[in-house]
């Protein structure tokens, strides 16, 4: 029997084919995610791990709040006093991936928003830095600087030359004395740039201070007795771990960015495989269907039911399980693109780990499985009497009749599924659990009634077949109606994609009306000033307003800080306003309060309505501060206010004058400009020339600063595309395979129609028809789809401002790019109608 | 018209099939049809049978409930003495793969398999061994032993019909049902078809069950029954193909 089933398999080697297609994309997804993520692990564990190798513990300062703009650090002159603890050999103190930012000769900052890495080397002790000199000698001294070997290259500099550097303030210049490089990791677009650790602490403005000490213990010192002996040393801003815990959690939290790409990119894949799932349902169902007879003819030899299941299940193993081992090629291949695409990042060897091919095959084999269940299961209820009856039909199941309800069931348990999800108001998981499963229920469900829909969407989207494709279109929009079942299973795997697709386009487009309103609401000013758009940087240079403020023809210029602090026990952005300037610059939605508390702010703080009733504050309600570097400070709420869904500030706005004694090393979030006469080239031109010396910030015209905004949710909805029409073409090819198949059912009456006049083009024509039609009832399916899904989660984010806009003309593109897929579709299988022998096709049985 | 009211009652001694009052209704209402109206019918062991009648007049049905693919409306089947009605799946399938051997008239040949690998399939699907012996003596016997490693596709149709035969004799049933067994040949092969049965009932003791259109097929039976309205209306003994022809005749223009 096993034999019979792979006999036949064989015998359907092209169907099989194209069946394991449909899966090879979803697991090559799968594998080539985790092959990168892997890598991307190794990458950067060896990159941050590297430097604690050599060290017994580690001292560095407390972090108290996270993506603050001043990093914590320790004294200087701990080093010292480390020193002298008994059982301590070597310790000291530099500068580790902190942010310096290298800057070419026309003051442009040199990277593309990859990280920009500096390092303050003890010229004493080398062995604590992760670089290794490739060329020239390490920098000794104020003025010279080791840059990294890639950036060196690509950027033509080269030991001797001249290069700026910047740390928080003013662009510094250095003589490259060598270049350094990660040794087993390419560094991708991250640039390096290592000094002397006290040329590093002028340049970070961090004299007397160290981002960590690295200490070295005898050998007869465990690191935990060690920490235990330096822990009394240290204050409450300080803390010390052994590097092997020091270099856990740099890993963690490392791996913490990897895993939710990683998610990301599985979620993606795991549509592929679910379309390709339908897809296989399909194709094993027409495979079963068409085998009637032989199935039949084995139960009369004595076949047992369990044997018919046993023999289509183990095809359904067997293509499932080459399907996946290609799936593994091509998945090295698709991480090579996946490396193109996110350059930028560290590389290191690929990382092809036996769980990465273990969860391939289980996945893409137990996938096939599965879609392949039901249609095994069909195939024991074939009666042993259809090996002798004419067209024998398939029996219908015992809970057939029930099917509509189940679908029904289905669908309200996923509507009821995504409402929860999307209002449950948890965090991330919490939403998006019930409603991706409940989006794939809903899926299912739909695509179970959907062949109660075929022959009405058939009237209406056969219509223009039947209206300009001649007899031919006529006969391509009734046989699209003969089995509805196989036509509705077909247009189901494309209605996922397209719907997804559709949601995720209405979605953005409610995005980004939204955010051009409330961006066009709030920023009132002619110009606004933001970090460069090329380097990764929240926060850039406070002295940019003052060196605005001299420009000429400028009315009012107004700074915000902005950094991020600790209240009420969570991590949140701060801004330091301007009263007296910010009024004319920034629109407030006030909730409680009014323009007239900016200009005598005092120790008064706006904040978000919102984030002040979940923290149960309000006017009067005092609330405390901490910032980055420990310093605490109360505020007393002065007013609420709300920004609908896209704030420009964060939740709390505090005088600057305050900002600016509690917060280490004030940074600018934003610097609102005004000018006599409105934004101009001009205009443009004399401010960008006043920010020249700042080499990381840019000044836009608020209108364009906004479209900059929007080309970014543009950019990750081009990424969402990408992702989303792998799943389309999944489904691509289970429309070449219906129609493959159903040709080949055909045969005979092609030949009838070859016979009686029918030209080679028409029958392509009739083909390419059908396809098309196929293609339509999936679109059909699924814009409405999309855009409820769509409707339903702006619906629940509404009261977060998001608001719900139809991006009609990309509507109308998703259906016309439907139509050509139907197009692409028919080209094969068109062919091999039209390449049939008509005597052959005749005699066919 | 006396024919149709007392339907014959056939009795022998050695019955390997037995069949009893079996009807078979199909559809219900003004619409129901009577493809078989209380039949009673018992096989005898190593002859060949021959079942005839005018089209429509339930030889098919009536082989398929005797086979176990079909259950009687009334009446009850036991073949070897064992009571087939009302046997759930397992039974059935345990029934063909020891007890009955099927040959059809469109052959029903896998075409992925070899013209040997078809013939053995139903003891790979018993999970059983094929004597090496036996096996040989078959291809010889039907007369494909040149062509064993052949594609059904790549046999005529005679030969193809062989190897069917070949299939359903490979276990040695008990009972070997054939419906029109040439009526897809030209009558040549139909004759090598024929002999080739004619010569399992005789050297191998073959009970064989065979329904035909064809009074020479007919002719070459131990034992005719024609059947005519869903009833067996004449049995015939060790007739001639004129013979047969009469009694054709005879039925069909009741
Ligand atoms: N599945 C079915 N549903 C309804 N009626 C049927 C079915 N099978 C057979 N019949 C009817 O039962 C009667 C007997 O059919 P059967 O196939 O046994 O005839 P037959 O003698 O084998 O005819 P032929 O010589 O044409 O093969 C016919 O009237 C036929 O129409
Ligand atoms: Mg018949």
């Amino acid at each position: 029997m096993i034999a019979v089933a792979l006999k036949g398999l064989l015998g359907r080697k092209t169907r099989a084919i194209l069946t394991a297609l449909a899966i090879v994309l979803g697991t090559g997804m799968v594998s080539a995610t985790l092959i990168f993520t892997d890598t991307l692990h190794r990458a950067f564990s060896g990159v941050f791990s590297a430097p604690y190798e050599q060290a017994s513990v580690v001292v560095s300062g407390k972090q108290i709040v996270t993506g603050a703009a001043n990093t914590p650090s320790v004294p200087a002159s701990l080093v010292a006093r480390i020193k002298k603890v008994p059982g301590v050999e070597a310790a000291s103190g530099g500068f580790l991936f902190t942010t310096v930012k290298l800057v070419r000769a026309n003051d442009k900052a040199i990277g593309k928003g990859g990280p920009q890495f500096g390092f303050g080397v003890d010229p004493a002790d080398k062995r604590f830095t992760p670089l290794a000199l490739t060329t020239g000698r390490w920098p000794s001294g104020p003025g010279e600087i080791a840059i990294g070997a890639v950036t060196a290259a690509k950027e033509h500099f080269a030991v001797g030359d001249t290069i700026g550097a910047k740390g928080t303030g003013h662009v510094h210049h250095y003589t490259i004395t060598g270049l350094a490089e990660i040794p087993g990791v390419s560094s991708g677009s991250a640039t390096l740039a290592a000094f002397d650790v006290r040329t590093a602490q002028v340049l970070l403005d961090k004299q007397g201070r160290y981002d960590s000490i690295a200490v070295v213990g005898s050998p007869d010192v465990t690191p935990r007795a060690l920490a235990a002996r330096i822990r009394p040393l240290l204050s409450e801003a300080e803390t010390v771990r052994t590097s092997a815990a020091e270099a856990a959690s740099v890993n963690k939290s490392v791996t913490g960015g990897i895993s939710g790409f990683k998610y990301i990119l599985l979620a993606f894949a795991g549509i592929a495989l679910f379309v390709g799932a339908f897809v296989i349902f399909n194709t094993i169902s027409m495979t079963v269907a068409q085998r009637t007879r032989e199935l039949a003819t084995l139960r009369t030899l004595g076949a047992s039911r369990r044997q018919v299941l046993r023999s289509v299940l183990l095809e359904s193993a067997v293509i499932g399980a080459l399907a996946s081992l290609f799936g593994l090629v091509l998945g090295l291949g698709l991480f090579k693109a996946l490396e193109t695409l996110f350059t930028g990042l560290p590389q290191a060897g690929t990382v092809f780990s036996a769980q990465t091919v273990v969860v391939t095959i289980v996945l893409g084999t137990g996938i096939t499985l599965l879609a392949g269940l039901f249609p095994a299961l069909r195939a024991t209820r074939v009666p042993p009497i259809a090996a002798v009856r004419e067209g024998a039909e398939l029996p219908v199941g015992r809970f057939h009749r029930y099917k509509p309800y189940v679908a029904g069931a289905v669908i309200a348990v996923a509507v009821f599924a995504i409402a929860a999800g999307v209002l449950s108001g948890g965090g991330a998981k919490s939403v998006l659990v019930p409603a991706a499963g409940g989006m794939l229920l809903l899926f299912i469900g739909v695509a179970m009634i959907s062949s109660s829909l075929v022959a009405p969407l058939i009237r209406v989207v056969g219509a223009p077949a039947r209206r300009l494709g001649g007899s031919m279109g006529r006969l391509a929009s009734a046989n699209s109606g003969r089995n509805p079942a196989r036509t509705a299973a077909t247009a189901a795997a494309l209605m996922i994609g397209l719907a997804l697709v559709t949601f995720v386009a209405v979605l953005a487009s409610g995005l980004e009306s939204s955010t051009k309103g409330d961006l066009t609401r709030q920023v009132k000013s002619d110009y606004i000033v933001v970090p460069d758009t090329s380097t990764s940087a929240t926060y850039f240079d406070a002295a940019t307003g003052p060196a605005l403020a001299s420009v000429r023809g400028i009315t009012s210029v107004s700074a915000v800080r902005s950094d991020n602090a600790r209240v009420l026990g969570s991590t949140i952005s701060v801004n330091g306003i301007d009263g007296a300037t910010i009024a004319g610059a920034y629109r407030f939605a006030w909730k409680d309060g009014s323009d007239a508390v900016l200009t005598d702010l005092g120790n008064g703080a706006i904040v978000d309505s919102k984030w002040a009733k979940t923290r149960k504050l309000s006017v009067g309600s005092p609330f405390q501060v901490q910032a980055s570097n420990g310093t605490k400070r109360t505020f007393v709420v002065r007013a609420t206010y709300h920004p609908k869904f896209q704030a420009v500030f964060g939740g709390i706005l505090v005088d600057r004058s305050h900002f600016d004694r509690m917060f280490p090393n004030p940074q600018n979030g934003y610097v609102f400009v005004n000018v006599a006469s409105g934004a101009s080239p001009a205009a443009t031109a004399a401010l960008a020339k006043s920010l020249r010396p700042f080499s990381d910030v840019t000044v836009q015209s608020t209108p364009g600063w906004i479209k900059t905004q929007l080309n970014d949710i543009q950019t990750t909805l081009d990424v969402f595309y990408a992702f989303l029409a792998l799943s389309v073409i999944v489904s691509l090819f289970g429309m070449v395979n219906t129609l493959v198949l159903s040709v080949f059912e055909r045969t005979r009456e092609i030949g009838m129609l070859r016979a009686v006049g029918v030209s080679r083009r028409q029958l392509r024509r009739m083909i390419r028809h059908e396809s098309i039609i196929t293609a339509l009832i999936g679109a059909a399916l699924a814009l409405p789809l999309g855009i409820f899904l769509a409707a339903i989660l702006t619906r629940a984010m509404s009261s977060q401002g998001l608001s719900f806009h139809l991006p009609l003309t990309q509507l109308v593109y998703f259906a016309w790019v439907a139509v050509v897929a139907g197009v692409w579709a028919a080209v094969l299988p068109a062919r091999r109608a039209a390449r049939l022998n008509v005597l052959q096709a005749l005699q066919y049985e | 018209m006396s024919l149709l009211e007392a339907p014959v009652r056939v009795r022998t001694a050695h019955a390997v099939v037995a069949a009893s009052g079996l009807t078979r209704q199909y559809g219900e209402g003004d619409t129901t049809v009577h493809a078989l109206r209380n039949v009673s019918i018992e096989i005898e062991e190593a002859r060949l049978t021959a079942i005839m009648g005018p089209s429509g007049s339930g030889k098919s049905t009536l082989m398929h409930i005797l086979a176990g693919l079909d259950a009687p409306t009334e009446g009850s089947v036991t073949i070897d003495g064992v009571e087939i009605t009302g046997m759930n799946d397992k039974q059935l399938t345990r029934l063909r793969r020891e007890h009955i051997g099927f040959v059809f008239q469109f052959f029903n040949l896998l075409p992925m398999l070899t013209a040997e690998e078809n013939i053995l399939l139903p003891l790979s699907i018993a999970g059983e061994k094929p004597e090496r012996e036996w096996v040989e003596e078959l291809l010889e016997t039907v007369g494909i032993a040149d062509r064993s490693t052949h594609r059904p596709s790549q046999l005529s149709g005679g030969q193809q019909q062989r190897v069917s035969i070949a299939r359903a004799l490979i276990s040695k049933p008990s009972v070997l049902f054939a419906d029109e067994p040439t009526g897809n040949l030209d009558s040549t092969t139909s004759k090598d078809v024929l002999a080739l049965l004619r010569h399992s009932v005789e050297e191998l003791g073959q009970t064989t069950v065979m329904v035909t259109h064809d009074a020479s097929a007919a002719a070459l039976a131990d034992r005719i029954l024609f059947l005519a309205d869903g009833q067996i209306v004449k049995e015939v003994r060790g007739s001639t193909a004129a013979e047969v022809l009469a009694a054709m005749q005879e039925v069909s223009g009741r």
